[in-house]
Order: C-alpha cells, then sequence, then structure tokens
C-alpha cells in the first residue's frame, strides 16, 4: 500500500516538482544561515568564516552606524549599508579572502574557501 | 545659545579657562602666539560672539543627510534649524566652511537634498571637504561630481580670505589599517609645497573631516600620517585645524597649532571609549538641541587676531 503512493506520487510531474523543491530547500536554510556575517558593534562577527567553494555569503548591518564590505583584493565591494541591509557575494576559487568595512577600516574579517 | 570661554597657554588664562570650562569655546590667536581672551566677553552669553569682531567664516559639519534612525529621525528639521541660526547673525560670515558628512550614504538624492537645504544659507561662499560618508562609493563618484571642481578632482585645495591662508585637506580616502584617516604621500607633497612660499605670519587655518590628531586611536579617531603635515605648519605662527567626525567638541594646543572639532548637525555620539563604538547617540529629545551646532571663527578686536565660537540649536 505504502509503495503505491509513493510510485503515484512519482508519476505526477508536479508532484515530483514539489519534492524536489522540498529537498533543495532543506539543505539550502542551515547553509544560508551558517554563510551569514552581522556587523555589529563595529565588528565583524564571526571574524572569519571557512566555506566551501560555490557558496554564498551573506554580510548584514545590524548597527546604528553604517558600515561597508571592501574586499582588500578589490574583489567585492558593498555599497554603504544602513541599518539591515545585506550584501552577498559567491566565492567561487578556494582561497583566502580579507575585507574591512571602509569606513571603520579597523572592522577586518577573513573568508577563507576550501 | 552661544557661548565662549578662553583659550590659553599662559596659567593665568589655563585658570580662567577652568573657571569656565565646559561653557563653549572662544579662543585668540594674535601674532603667532595664543593670548587670553578678556574675560567679560567671553564669559558672558548676552555678548554676542558677532560683536567681537566681524565674523571670517562659519564652520558647519556632518550633516548626514539621509540619516533617519532614533537619534534623530528629523536631520533635515536640525540642519534648517542651523541654517536659520547663521543666516540670523547679525555680521554675515564671509563663508561657510562644511567639514563632512553632509551626506549619510552618499547616494544622490541625499547629496541633492542636502544641497537643496544648504542653498538656504545667506552666504554666497560655500567650501567642502568630504567626510568618509560622502566617499562610501570610491573616489571620482558622487562627492567629486558636485563638489570636485575647486580642487580639480583631488578634493585638497587652498585660498586665502582677509590675509588668512585656508587649507582643505581630504583624510577620509585611503584609512589606515587601523582605523585611523590617513592624507597620503600625493597630499602631503603637496601641501608642504603649498605652504612653503608663505611667510611665517600668515595666519593658516587647516580644516579635514577627521581629527587631526589622535584623540580616540580605539575608534580611528585620528589621522595617522597628521604628524607629517604638522611638520609643515608648526613653523607659523598662528595655526588653526578645525574637523568634524566626532559629533562632539573636543580641543587641544600644541604650541602654535590649535585644534578644535566641531559638533554634528545631525545627532551626537558618544564621548572617546563610551560604549561599544562611536555610532549614533540617542538622547531625550529636549537634549538633542543641546548637543548640534555651529563653529563660527572671527577676527577679533586685536590685531591679527582669531575667536572660535561654538553655537548650539538651544
Amino acid at each position: 500500500m505504502i509503495r503505491n503512493v509513493i510510485s503515484y506520487a512519482f508519476s505526477t510531474p508536479a508532484a515530483a516538482m514539489l519534492m524536489i523543491f522540498a529537498v533543495s530547500d532543506l539543505h539550502a536554510a542551515p547553509a544560508a544561515e551558517a554563510n551569514t556575517i552581522v556587523l555589529k558593534d563595529f565588528h565583524f562577527s564571526p571574524m572569519s568564516l571557512t566555506v566551501p567553494a560555490g557558496a554564498t555569503v551573506i554580510w548584514k548591518n545590524l548597527d546604528g552606524e553604517p558600515h561597508t564590505v571592501v574586499s582588500d583584493a578589490g574583489l567585492f565591494r558593498s555599497g554603504g549599508l544602513d541599518q539591515d541591509d545585506s550584501f552577498t557575494f559567491k566565492f567561487d576559487k578556494p582561497g583566502t579572502y580579507r575585507f574591512i568595512c571602509s569606513i571603520h577600516p579597523s572592522m577586518m574579517g577573513t573568508i577563507v574557501v576550501k | 545659545m552661544s557661548t565662549e570661554f578662553p583659550f590659553a597657554q599662559t596659567r593665568r588664562g589655563a585658570l580662567r579657562c577652568l573657571a569656565f570650562g565646559g561653557a563653549g569655546t572662544l579662543f585668540v590667536l594674535s601674532g603667532g602666539v595664543l593670548a587670553p581672551v578678556d574675560l567679560a566677553l567671553g564669559a558672558t552669553k548676552s555678548t554676542p560672539m558677532a560683536k567681537a569682531g566681524t565674523p571670517l567664516f562659519v564652520q558647519i559639519s556632518d550633516t548626514h543627510i539621509g540619516f533617519k534612525a532614533d537619534a534623530n529621525p528629523d536631520v533635515a528639521g536640525t540642519v534648517k534649524q542651523t541654517i536659520d541660526l547663521v543666516n540670523a547673525m547679525p555680521n554675515k560670515p564671509a563663508f561657510i566652511m562644511h567639514t563632512g558628512d553632509i551626506t549619510h550614504l552618499s547616494k544622490p538624492e541625499e547629496f541633492d537634498r542636502a544641497q537643496q537645504l544648504l542653498s538656504d544659507l545667506k552666504v554666497t561662499e560655500l567650501h567642502t571637504v568630504p567626510g568618509e560618508h560622502d566617499v562610501i562609493d570610491g573616489p571620482g563618484a558622487e562627492y567629486f561630481k558636485r563638489f570636485g571642481k575647486a580642487s580639480d578632482n583631488k578634493g585638497y585645495y587652498s585660498f586665502d580670505h582677509d590675509g588668512v591662508h585656508f587649507v582643505a585637506l581630504v583624510n577620509v580616502m585611503n584609512f589606515k589599517a587601523n582605523g585611523l584617516g590617513a592624507l597620503g604621500n600625493d597630499q602631503l607633497t603637496w601641501l608642504e609645497n603649498d605652504l612653503k612660499s608663505r611667510s611665517s605670519s600668515t595666519p593658516i587655518v587647516v580644516f579635514a573631516h577627521m581629527p587631526l590628531w589622535t584623540i580616540y586611536e580605539n575608534w580611528g579617531w585620528g589621522t595617522g600620517d597628521a604628524d607629517q603635515a604638522m611638520s609643515y605648519l608648526k613653523r607659523f605662527g598662528s595655526v588653526t585645524v578645525l574637523n568634524g567626525h566626532i559629533h562632539q567638541i573636543v580641543q587641544k594646543v600644541e604650541g602654535n597649532i590649535t585644534f578644535h572639532t566641531a559638533r554634528s548637525m545631525a545627532y551626537p555620539q558618544p564621548a572617546a571609549g563610551n560604549g561599544p563604538g562611536p555610532g549614533p547617540l540617542k538622547v531625550p529629545s529636549e537634549q538633542l538641541p543641546k548637543l548640534l551646532g555651529v563653529t563660527s571663527v572671527a577676527i577679533a578686536p586685536m590685531p591679527g587676531a582669531l575667536t572660535l565660537t561654538d553655537t548650539t540649536l538651544a
């Protein structure tokens, strides 16, 4: 009986699509959280983050003061991030990427891509 | 409210300064030596500073147009009030100097709004230096499109007025790793050449957004290579260095160089080291006008003297 239900579900393309979305969502949700750096009290937190190649990192500013996220190698540069604004960048190649807030450059962080 | 207190090198002057500490600012630079100012003038709030002499210029700073958080939900309103304050001065200053952070996020619409507000100033000449909030989009962008002409897009320039040599510097484009501002070698070379031909008796006024002396390194409140600039300035008998950035008044005298930071027209910031960082400081709304204001600089009755007066909105 159970086997029948599953085979029935897969027999309709729409249902199969739903299953796929459900599965990918399950993977995406925790990964997005893990790749988030918050800007709070004039610090990047965490200051260092290791991600697999192809990962997208999200920076979110929680401070009342604007910040930026600027790669020291010129790879990426956010605009001014007001409170609750976010910036994302996808890291394709393995390596170590350093970044600062260009307005408050004592704020430093590192992304290690493996 | 306009308040002043004497700022002097002499012991007597220092004691007077203590007596009136916290009231405001007035200091006189005369013939290359800081001289104590007439106490009655400095201490009497009913004596408008304008009567002390011809106002030479007014320094405004940190308008942060585009800021809308709790520390001041109506920045345009306080900027307007400050402009009214300047326009109400009995003797019009020759020019206005905006020491940066005109906008909050360097956005074109913020610059538009700022320029629209500042156009209400009944003073024809407006000089500017950029703050770090004005150049978030990098060199050659929005700030320079609007204010770059005076300096051939370098941002730094000099001009003369009433026998005083004015130097406008940029220390927000290339920060030091520790967060301090920097002038950079090109600008330092330009400054050295700009000052070389001037006689040491020429009064010098220097503008830059970030303080040109280290007030608090942990928050980047200083300029890493300012000492080099000061080495070119120290031979002059009268040097006044005016900055913004920290949204409060801090001052220092070193030899013939007087350093002074201005209040913001938008929102206050905490005193150095007080809290997690130099973000906007939320104060009760009735206190806010007392923490916002401008600095006016006048030629004092004694020959060749400058006076500085800080004025708040309330």
